[in-house]
């Protein structure tokens, strides 16, 4: 098979998991959308037991106050469940589609497909599904798909538009074993980094919501029923928070090495490595936040969101207008 | 007498309680935060606005384009945002905090190291995490068990028959300790690379020689400290360089470069022997006291310029510098030795040249395929006042143009091996070859490997430190009136732990019962 048709594998199968995720999030947003509606004011779905006794520890159990379930909203959350079940699927699905087009990529120039930021964003989402699919096989995080899907969709849909770029060799500045090494981790980082932000902005939405009380309608009530509770997931968004940074560190430092062999200098105060600096700051003050006390974790977690902005800002304005080295977007 | 009591209430704090007041804040985790934020958003500036250390030309560029916010941003230091005092102050501010927070610290986590483990609290339930069970075994032999199924991750001290204290994952402040201490050695590492590392830049055309001293280079950037008649007395000599680029038509690739190698001849010291290298980018040659890197390369032309008698006055490579992707390249060929008067062609080598409608000459192709010289000619004065100007540009104040036997302004399109006469008994210029050129940078910077294995024991403190668990477990045993004995476990962490009382749990669940 030639360049030109493996590539055209690539852009099919990346449509073709852009189509099939659209499907798996809408199942999961109808998922959140009838638990919400069905579950009764702290009744804890079955499938959401199995959730806080997994994830272990001193979890605020919510036990069911009354006698359990009404037939309405059992038969709600039997609902609500058949949608997430395919929702699961079709993710698996387009997880594999993802990674199929990657390998089509890489087949088509002939190197690790990392060299532009059609790339980059391409193997960012694999790393996000897949980790994903993967925590899904041991425990239930239907309530996490929309949260994930969303962002992963928003991802995809710039790669193959205006973050579009024709396979091709390398520039010489891009031919090193660093590009492989730095640029997967720092694709696996900002996968972790994406994961953890979304449950970070989960925590602070059912934070508002049990601030204001079971009681109240709205939106965020139903919310609140749906997901894990506010601490658990503040827990959970810190922990994967320490997962990425240290993989961000090491990005930093392997960028800093090959900076050494391609540009004489392993620090440059270019634009990209002032943005990767500014972001792991960010996110130190995160966990020094965190590690305060006197600082509510609510504080700590809008510091880890504004970290998250910086990598948006990084891999979109920074990469588009601002001039400097890492002039490699191909866009 | 209220003003009287509140006087006296408000002791003065005195020149030592102030110094003491500031070190306690300036090293508390709120001002290290602070500061955090504050150096993300200083350092911000340097990626929107062009950094006169970085590219000079841009900056006075955008200086120009913007007459009024151009000099008011260059007062505060926008154009030179890591070099600023306010830049300066934030981080060494922060590494004072640093230093303060790491030393008080380092003597508690030492004394922890080498003393005992807490003394049992009284209340083991009201400890975040507890667990108990009856065990048939006596006393002695339950706590023994205890201490057993604690394993060896746990220092374990038995206080006395019925209590013990035991704690584990010292190595999570170890960790701490090692991140923040190594972050001082990166700093440090970077301030010594900048006073006493140096960086040169030099093109040298294919044939063409460098050796290392202050006067070869086209630009030197020594660090405060450095004896730039001191540099390592190595010498080169690039022999051939070979570039290659993207040329399969359709696509947006086509001319995109692909392999850039420079071969060289390198001796460390004048008479030592001769080493060949192949430097390329992302492969830069080491040598004793300074490495070589790959980082730029274009054409230069090879004339021949012969006074009207026939006489050579000026003969050799001349560096023109490329302006697109496709290398047109823009120089100057100065020739002081012509009579009358000086010399001084300007224009464009094209390595793949034609002559376009509204573009005029550019080339189109990156490669030296069809090279092609467009020239003009001035006469005068070179360097007026005997200021010599950029090597790459004529300054014409005291030239004049050279014209045809139309009037016209004379151009010359000249080929290799071509010969073109000059009008007027100038004489003539023979473009005898093109020449590829390689930009070599030449950079020393003695802290390296300490900023480098700083960093990365910096990332292992760190690692430890997220990932290692900080725990204290404690036991009371107590016999009971019918025989055997009653485990009471409790445990604390340092920070979040979730996992406290399922850990507990299973440590209670797995005692033998006897």
């Amino acid at each position: 098979m030639t360049r030109e048709v493996l590539e055209q594998y690539s852009l099919v199968s990346l449509y073709s998991a852009i189509v099939v995720l659209t499907l798996a999030m809408l199942g999961f947003i109808v998922y959140l959308a009838r638990s919400a509606a069905a579950a009764p004011r702290d009744a804890v779905e079955p499938a959401r037991a199995d959730v806080l006794v997994g994830a272990g520890g001193p979890a605020v159990h919510r036990s069911p106050d009354g006698p359990g379930d009404d037939a309405a909203s059992a038969s709600g959350l039997v609902k609500a469940r058949k949608a997430a079940g395919p929702a699961r699927m079709l993710t698996g699905l387009a997880t594999l589609l993802v990674g199929v087009s990657i390998l089509f990529r890489g087949l088509s120039v002939h190197r690790p497909p990392l060299g532009n930021l059609h790339e980059f964003v391409a193997a960012a989402s694999f790393v996000l599904l897949l980790s994903f699919c993967l925590w899904g096989l041991k425990r239930n995080v239907d309530w996490l798909g929309a949260f994930v899907t969303a962002p992963v969709l928003l991802m995809l849909g710039s790669a193959t538009t205006f973050w579009y770029t024709e396979a091709a060799q390398l520039m010489p500045s891009l031919k090193s074993g660093w590009l492989v090494i730095h640029v997967t981790v720092a694709t696996i980082s900002v996968g972790v980094f994406t994961l953890a932000a979304m449950v970070g902005l989960a925590y602070l939405l059912v934070d508002r919501a049990e601030a204001r009380g079971g009681g109240a309608p709205g939106r965020l009530a139903g919310l609140r029923r749906v997901l894990p509770p506010a601490p658990e997931l503040e827990r959970l968004s810190y922990g994967l928070h320490v997962i990425a940074f240290p993989l961000w560190t090491f990005t930093l430092i392997a960028g800093a090495i090959w900076a050494r062999q391609a540009w004489a200098s392993y620090w440059n105060w270019d634009p990209k490595e002032v943005w990767t600096f500014v972001i792991w700051v960010v996110y130190a003050a995160y966990l020094h936040a965190r590690a305060t006390t006197g600082i509510s974790r609510q504080k700590a977690t809008y510091i880890a969101l504004a970290g998250f902005a910086c990598i948006i800002i990084n891999y979109s304005i920074v990469n588009m207008y601002f001039v400097g080295q890492h002039s490699y977007s191909g866009v | 007498m209220t003003a009287q009591s509140a006087r006296i209430q408000q002791p003065s704090l005195g020149p030592l309680g102030w110094a003491r007041w500031a070190w306690r804040n300036l090293t508390s985790m709120r001002t290290a935060l602070l500061l955090l934020l504050l150096l993300a958003v200083a350092a911000l500036p340097g990626s929107i606005w062009p950094q006169r250390s970085i590219n000079p030309t841009r900056t006075s560029d955008y200086i120009a384009r913007h007459p009024t916010m151009g000099p008011i941003l260059d007062r505060l230091g926008f154009f030179e945002v890591y070099a600023t005092p306010w830049f300066s102050a934030i981080y060494l501010l922060l590494l004072i905090s640093l230093i303060g927070c790491v030393l008080p610290r380092t003597r508690i986590h030492l004394r922890h190291l080498r003393g005992r483990p807490p003394r049992v609290p009284a209340r083991l339930d009201r400890l975040p995490a507890y667990a108990e069970r009856d065990l048939d075994a006596d006393p002695d032999v339950a706590l023994a068990s205890v201490k057993a199924a604690l394993g060896r991750r746990y220092r374990v001290d038995v206080r006395d028959g019925h209590t013990l204290a035991a704690e584990s994952g010292y190595a999570k402040e170890t960790g701490n300790l090692l991140f923040h201490t190594a972050l001082i050695g990166v700093i440090v590492g970077v301030a010594v690379g900048h006073v006493w590392g140096w960086k040169g830049d030099v093109i040298v055309p294919v044939g063409g020689s460098f050796s290392d001293t202050a006067i070869n280079y086209d630009t030197l950037d020594p660090g405060p400290r450095v004896d730039t008649a001191k540099l390592p007395p190595f010498t080169l000599t690039l022999d051939r360089f070979d570039a290659s680029f993207e040329d399969r038509v359709g696509g947006g690739q086509f001319g995109q470069p692909r392999d850039f190698s420079a071969y060289l001849r390198t001796t460390d010291s004048p008479g030592a022997p001769e080493q060949s290298h192949v430097l390329k980018v992302n492969h830069p040659v080491e040598m004793s006291g300074a490495a070589i890197f790959l980082l730029g390369n274009g054409y230069a032309a090879d004339v021949t310029v012969k006074d009207s008698r026939g006489k050579v006055v000026y003969t050799g490579p001349t560096v023109f510098l490329a302006r697109d992707n496709n290398y047109t390249s823009s120089g100057a060929i100065k020739v002081p030795g012509a009579q009358p008067k000086e010399l001084g062609f300007f224009g464009n080598l094209l390595p793949t040249g034609v002559i376009t409608q509204d573009q005029g000459p550019i080339s189109i192709f990156p490669d030296a395929r069809d090279p092609k010289m467009a020239l003009g000619l001035y006469e005068g004065e070179l360097n007026p006042g005997g200021l010599s100007g950029s090597v790459y540009t004529l300054n014409t104040k005291e030239m004049t143009q050279v014209k045809d036997t139309n009037g016209e302004p004379l151009r010359i399109w000249i080929a290799p091996g071509e010969t073109v006469q000059l009008p007027g008994d100038r004489g003539s210029i023979t473009f005898n070859k093109v020449v590829r050129w390689a930009g070599l940078s030449i950079r020393h910077d003695p802290a390296k490997d300490l900023t480098l294995w700083s960093s990365l024991l910096a990332l292992a403190g760190l690692i430890a430190s997220l990932l290692i668990r900080r725990r204290r477990v404690f036991a009371r045993v107590e016999a009971l009136p019918a025989g055997g004995s009653r485990v009471r476990l409790g445990a604390l962490a340092k920070g979040d732990d979730s996992g406290l009382q399922d850990y507990l749990d299973r440590l209670a669940a797995g005692l033998p019962s006897r």
